[in-house]
């Protein structure tokens, strides 16, 4: 029999609110702010805690459990260097959209200000990264704090929240009874879309000549792909998607132009260019996307739907706004749509666009080529696998080449770009997604910066393909340049100090292969696939100066777009 | 345009914080920033004058929406409002002029809150254009230290009709 109030301490209370919270998993690492909840964790049973090596992994972890579940991502760390260690993860949290919870231990409130041990002011250093943070000043908030910041990292558009936790308030005791419903009046998610706008939407759309939906990672997050999927198939609508949105809806289908933006496909990037009515949903016309604003998608009539009215008339002032949860306004927007639409003017446009300008490599020359191993792992994936790319060359590539047919798949660090991000996030997802493969691609640079977690993985033995594109360089940074830079490859060159990477990927316990002839690519590719019971490291040496094209330069326009090598005086 | 704009926040740890640093995070001007209690003690009401074009304010005022401490904000530029600053000026004298001062200070309905034998200290409360008023005034005579208090605005209240004859019930 429980009763309805008990005297419970502080750690106690934290972890029936995370069994309130159904949390599943907690990304941690201790220390001596939080070792009464350690001591306490050691009896619970109804969550696992997963040890790290950097507490930048824990939150990078958090974050590929929340982007390939959906759930809220748990990181549980000390004060001082544990709290500070996150703040790239949490940064990047804010940046594309992910709800992730942190707890910091901090020092006793009274010993707060005055340079303690391992004292750090946290939610000062992250309040402009956070959507909130919290300082626990007495027990007693506890339990309705906890629930506040799930609560808020979850609904309306997601972001992380921290909870920095004093290590007297973890101490003390009070009742504990977790509250039922919270009541914050600056708080109010807005949900419904307003239906004269919706209406408005659909007039607009039906009279359309060269429509284009632009979807972003709001669509997935929203849960609306069946919407998108609903409202695309019954018009024939051509849609394209931001890094974020590739997923929302299944790029093996005709209707889908790929992504679009500084790397996006040349027929998408015209798509934008000419279209007449753009309708943006769940995406924030980001500068990646747009280049230069004053030439973005100029002819077209723009409707932005998005639950976070900040993002409207930010960057590109729309014609018409609706403010709400895409998936809502998806489906309003299918409903007002009565009569099939003939698009096929705009579709042989479109069509002739692909023909035009279609994406390829050299395959004739032997070399091993990003772009056919990632062809090679679609191929074998079937569109099926979740993709946890870096940040980088192969980023754009995985992109460009790997046609994901569910939300939910391609995991990345878009907003902030944190190199560092697949490895860490890769074992998160690990976590949370088990019926599906997980593949990790990093780049040699960006596998370094978090490479600690590799011991993460095997410990766990979660089955993840960490696999490594090695040109040597760091690619993006020196493909930029070669271009815009005067060819001055500045620290660019890793090729005599990379390590061996097999051999690291020995040592740490993964079976691990290397190789850069494209004929090794599918027997190691059947064999990594193959194998369940644990990680595995494949270094793919692929050829030094291959560069990612199609590129329109920062700050450029579609007509300045760039569709294959050349001299860049030849570039105005 | 300068625009005046009234929030509400939680009068809670942080808060003024969280909306100080979403200014400067985002690049937005801040002329004056002045926070207080309101008639619920849990409720603070900031004043925030500052400058942009209509899509900047538009975006501070959904970017002062969104921080979750917010419970209300009112842009009350083009409202009728009542808008009042306090200043503290300490001015120097001397012989002669000192009777110019407080004549100055008069006008303005000020008060003189402070002398000693070198400077005066003038208490002077109005719209910020009074106060940048008096302090052209004052500066031939040479300020030695000003505070101003930055602005504090309210809408002004509906103006009912009065009934000449109220009948009670």
């Amino acid at each position: 029999m429980r009763t309805s109030k008990q005297m419970l301490s502080g750690a106690e209370i934290f972890f029936e609110c995370l069994k309130k919270e159904k949390v599943e998993y907690v990304f941690g690492f201790p220390g001596g702010a939080v070792l009464k909840l350690y001591e306490k964790l050691y009896d619970v049973d109804h969550l696992q805690h997963i040890l790290v090596r950097h507490e930048q992994g824990a939150a990078h972890m958090a974050e590929g459990y929340a982007k390939a579940t959906g759930k809220v991502g748990v990181v549980l760390v000390t004060s001082g260097p544990g709290a500070t260690n996150t703040v790239t993860g949490i940064a990047d949290a804010y940046m594309d959209s992910v709800p992730i919870v942190v707890f910091t231990g901090q020092v006793a409130t009274h010993l707060i200000g005055n340079d303690a041990f391992q004292e750090a002011d946290i939610v000062g250093i992250t309040r402009p990264i956070t959507k909130h943070n919290f300082l626990v000043r007495d027990v007693n908030e506890l339990a309705t704090i906890i629930k506040k910041a799930f609560f808020i990292a979850s609904t309306g558009r997601p972001g992380p929240v921290l909870v920095d936790l004093p290590k007297d308030v973890i101490n003390s005791v009070c009742e504990f009874e977790y509250p039922e419903k919270i009541e914050m009046r600056g708080y109010k998610p807005t949900f419904l879309g307003h239906q004269n706008q919706i209406k408005k939407a659909a007039e607009i759309l039906k009279q359309a000549k060269r429509p284009l939906l632009y979807v972003g990672g709001g669509v997935i997050m929203s849960g609306g792909h069946r919407e998108l999927k609903l409202l695309v198939k019954e018009n024939n609508l051509p849609v394209t998607m931001t890094l974020q949105g590739l997923g929302a809806f299944p790029m093996n289908e005709p209707q889908s132009l790929g992504m679009l933006g500084m790397h996006g496909t040349y027929w998408a990037n015209q798509a934008v260019n000419n279209c007449d009515v753009l309708i943006s949903l769940g995406a924030r016309f980001d500068d990646r996307v747009t280049g230069k604003v004053d030439s973005f998608a100029t002819g077209a009539y723009k409707i932005h739907v998005d639950i976070d009215p900040t993002c409207i008339d930010k960057n590109i002032i729309v014609d018409l706004p609706i403010v709400g949860d895409v998936k809502h306004v998806l489906a309003e927007l299918a409903s007002e749509m009565n009569e099939p639409m003939d698009l096929s003017d705009w579709w042989k446009q479109i069509e002739a666009w692909k023909e035009e300008c279609p994406l390829t490599y050299e395959k004739e020359d032997g070399k091993l080529r990003t772009q056919f191993v990632l062809e090679k792992i679609y191929e074998k994936t079937k569109g099926e696998a979740v993709i946890v790319s870096d940040v980088g060359q192969h980023q754009m590539w995985v992109a460009q080449y790997y046609k994901f047919n569910h939300p939910r798949s391609h995991l990345t660090s878009g907003g902030l770009g944190t190199m560092g991000f697949s490895l860490p996030a890769a074992i998160g997802a690990a976590f949370g997604v088990k019926d599906r493969p997980i593949v990790s691609i990093s780049g040699d640079g960006g596998f370094q910066m978090n490479i600690q977690e590799l011991v993460t993985a095997v410990y766990n033995k979660l089955p993840i393909k960490f696999i490594i594109i090695n040109n040597s360089f760091l690619g993006m940074v020196r493909q930029w340049q070669e271009l815009f830079h005067a060819e001055k490859y500045s620290f660019t060159d890793l090729s005599e100090s990379n390590p061996d990477f097999k051999k690291v990927g020995e040592a740490f316990g993964l079976k691990s292969y290397s190789t850069n002839s494209p004929s090794d690519v599918e027997e190691i590719l059947d064999e990594a696939f193959a194998y369940n019971e644990g990680p595995i490291l494949i270094e793919f040496k692929v050829v030094k100066e291959e560069m990612v094209f199609p590129i329109i330069p920062s700050g450029a326009t579609v007509k300045e777009m760039m569709t294959k090598r050349l001299d860049p005086k030849e570039m105005v | 345009m300068k625009h005046t704009i009234s929030v509400l926040v939680e009068n809670r740890f942080g808060a003024f914080n969280r909306v100080a640093t979403m200014f400067s995070g985002k690049g937005f001007n801040i002329h004056s920033i002045s926070i207080g209690e309101t008639e619920t003690p849990e409720v603070s009401r900031m004043t925030i004058v500052t400058e942009g074009d209509d899509n900047i304010i538009e975006q501070i005022v959904k970017q002062l929406n969104r921080l979750i401490d917010t419970i209300k904000v009112i842009d009350l530029t083009g409202q009728t409002r009542i808008e009042r600053e306090l200043a503290l000026i300490t001015v120097f004298y001397q012989k002669g002029t000192r009777a110019e001062i407080t004549n100055i200070c008069e006008i303005f309905r000020g008060k003189v809150v402070d002398i000693n034998n070198k400077t005066l200290t003038l208490e002077i409360t109005g719209p910020p254009d009074k106060i940048d008023a008096v302090v052209n005034v004052l500066e031939p005579y040479g300020i030695k230290e000003m505070a101003r208090s930055g602005t504090v605005a309210l809408k002004r209240g509906e103006q009912l009709k009065i009934e000449k004859n109220p009948v009670t019930q």
